[in-house]
């Protein structure tokens, strides 16, 4: 009989003493059946780990998200504290100066020197003579906040309306889904400068008033979602053991539901912040001396020839938090539905 | 004979669609003993899952009605129960295998937290004796390595794996009555037979009620010890299964029974479908609604719905054939009878 050659090796290394029998272990082989149990979720996070965009996405908003709350605390200033003598400084940063952060005005003197200023204002300062770098980091903050408290208020309010409504159905259904068109049907601008003329403005009517409408569309999501999986066998057979409504709504539709549910509120957090920016932008939003990145790009193009730094660096933030939410929000998109892709 | 412990009495069930009122059952009696295995056999389309469904209660509310009938379960009407008490008999009383074990189990949560679901609903166990219950039941339902299985998801089981949990889940809390809805349809044959002996097996432990919904012929002859027929929303025959396989006596079981593959026949030969397809459920019929398909058919099954008769003891049949009037037409021409 002629042996084939194994690929890969060569015969040679096949010895003799390896054609032996070796002890049979029936326990190690089922241990090795059982193993490698992967929830769904770790599975997911798995294939976002791959995702080549997803990565410095989300390392970029951790580090925002901590300079935001930890930035103000760098500087002596607080983002109130006003100091004429101070007023409009350009950025300066000792060692980053070939970067532009170099103290010389629009004009090219040095204002530091000229006012004989020795403490350095990071990212300059306006025109009443207020800290930029604490005011940029206060204003990512309220930022980040209103965004993740109207973001989660969507959620709650959507994820519930949304999977009452499709799940109990029919003339529920019909008369919730009647709200929601009603809600639809009116411009969401008006609602919410109605709102603001209503409610103080500040961050809380600001996110009632995105909440009041922007919950529609996870509660659709969710409903469409719902919907779809409630005449699914296992709903069938979880109603069949027995199990009561509150437990199928929440163990095995909204479970379910929860990938377009996170991609979806993924989502939502970048909307939220730019929707906030541009109510600050036209006067809507927060009122001074609050920050929030919309008002100080507000403040910021009001002197963008002489000053462009005020309008540029709350710009870049604004942009980098919308870049990295979205990148991260995609990956999800496609970590938690894998038939998206492929 | 022992009181039936489920009983179905000219239930009536209609879905209202599109197109209008389809009447999918229309009179449909039985009763199930204890440890007793009924079939019931029909083509698609012919209300044996809808009439599973209306016993569970699993059918939609908004769209369907139960315009008459009654289904008595333990003396009490399954029909008239308010919610609570329905989901304190489901699972624990009658409870329900499905026909595709892919989809029947949450993707996102473990078999165990599903066996559990039902155990902890029905029984007052605390969380770790509920567990050892649903390793137990895994075992029995032949699980190898339960102990580490049941921390496994659904999509780490194979087919026939799924269908053992799924009668796990089902047998759990030692029900009564287990309605097995095409258990095997899914499966390839040597699994079906594994599962189908371990319903039995289990039947003769735990002395369950099995309602078995097949449209293999086969399956029938090897678990059931009554059948019924349905065609188009009407138990058409109904009897022991030696009757039902010896004697038939109506035409669509006679047409049933010639329509199974035969070993015996030789390679070439074609199978014998019967032809035609079944009514539309939709419309009001008139007569015997096989009549159309019917190789027998006489006039009177074109206007006149045939009664229920009587054939022998617990084998009775819906057929104009079995009236006395066509039996001496027929002795008349010199035909021989099914």
């Amino acid at each position: 009989m002629r042996t084939l050659p194994a690929t890969g090796t060569s015969p040679h290394e096949i010895t003799d003493d390896l054609f032996v029998h070796e002890p049979f272990a029936a326990e190690a082989a089922m241990e090795v059946a059982a193993s490698a149990a992967d929830s769904p979720w770790k599975a997911a996070l798995k294939r976002l780990g791959k995702n080549r965009g997803v990565v410095p996405a989300f390392v970029l908003i951790m580090v925002i998200t901590v300079l935001a709350f930890v930035g103000p605390l760098l500087t002596p200033y607080t983002y109130d504290g006003q100091n004429v003598a101070h007023s409009n400084l350009p950025p300066k940063i000792s060692g980053l100066g070939w970067l532009g952060f170099d103290g010389l005005d629009s004009n090219g003197a040095d204002l530091y020197a000229k006012r004989n200023i020795t403490e350095a204002h990071w990212f300059g300062t306006d025109e009443f003579g207020r800290d930029m770098w604490t005011r940029v980091w206060k204003g990512t903050q309220i930022s980040l906040l209103i965004a993740l408290v109207a973001a989660l208020l969507d959620l709650f309010i959507g994820v519930l309306y949304g999977g009452i409504s499709a799940y109990y159905g029919g003339k529920i259904d019909n008369v919730m889904q009647r709200i929601i068109e009603v809600l639809v049907g009116i411009p969401n601008l008006i609602v919410i400068i109605l709102f603001i003329l209503i409610l103080e403005p500040g961050i809380t009517s600001i996110i009632l008033a995105m909440t009041i409408t922007g919950w529609v569309g996870m509660a659709r999501i969710v409903r469409g979602q719902i919907l779809q999986l409630k005449g699914q066998e296992f709903v069938l057979a979880a109603r069949s053991l027995g199990v009561s409504n509150s437990r199928i709504m929440f163990k095995h539709l909204i479970p379910n539901a929860l990938g377009p549910i996170i991609v979806t509120l993924m989502f939502t957090l970048p909307t939220a912040i730019f929707f906030e920016a541009f109510l600050s932008f036209i006067g809507l939003g927060l009122q001074a001396p609050l920050a929030s990145l919309g008002v100080l790009i507000n403040d910021g193009y009001k002197g963008m020839r002489l000053f462009p730094y005020k309008l540029v660096i709350p710009a870049v933030m604004i942009s980098l938090i919308m870049i990295s939410f979205n990148l991260l929000a995609d990956g999800l998109r496609d970590a938690l539905d894998p038939k998206m892709t492929k | 004979m022992n009181q039936p412990i489920l009983t179905v009495d000219g239930l009536h069930v209609a879905f209202h669609s599109q197109r209008g009122e389809v009447h999918a059952v229309r009179g449909v009696s039985f009763c199930l003993q204890k440890q007793e295995t009924l079939a019931i056999v029909g083509e698609s389309g012919s209300g044996k899952s809808v009439t599973a469904k209306a016993i569970m209660r699993l059918l939609p509310k908004q769209s369907t009605s139960i315009p008459a009938g009654q289904i008595t379960y333990a003396g009490q009407n399954v029909l008239a129960l308010p919610p609570r008490e329905l989901q304190s008999l489901r699972g624990a009383e009658i409870s329900m295998v499905f026909q595709d074990p892919m989809t029947s189990l949450n993707p996102t949560m473990t078999i165990g937290q599903q066996l559990v679901e039902g155990i902890s609903k029905h029984q007052r166990l605390d969380k770790a004796a509920a567990y050892e219950k649903a390793v137990n039941m895994l075992q029995l339902v032949g699980i190898p390595n339960a102990q580490e299985r049941i921390r496994a998801y659904p999509h780490h089981f194979s087919g026939g794996m799924r269908q053992r949990v799924g009668i796990a889940m089902a047998l759990a809390c030692d029900p009564k009555v287990l309605i097995a809805d095409e258990p095997t349809t899914a499966l390839d044959v040597t699994v079906q037979a594994q599962i189908l002996e371990l319903m039995k097996s289990l039947q003769q432990r735990t002395g369950t009620g099995i309602i078995l919904i097949t449209h293999d012929l086969g399956v029938v002859a090897n678990m059931a010890q009554k059948v019924a027929v349905m065609y188009a929303g009407e138990v058409v025959e109904t009897g022991p299964i030696a009757e039902i396989f010896y004697r038939p006596k109506h035409p669509y079981t006679w047409g049933l029974l010639r329509s199974m593959p035969r070993l015996d026949a030789a390679g070439n030969e074609p199978l014998i479908p019967i032809p035609g397809t079944p009514p539309d459920l939709a419309r009001q019929q008139q007569g015997c609604p096989f009549a159309p398909r019917c190789a027998h058919v006489m006039k009177v099954c074109k206007h006149f719905s045939p009664p229920l008769t009587e054939v022998s003891s617990g084998h009775t049949a819906k057929c104009w054939l079995l009236d006395q009037r066509a039996q001496q037409q027929e002795r008349l021409a010199g035909v021989a009878g099914g």
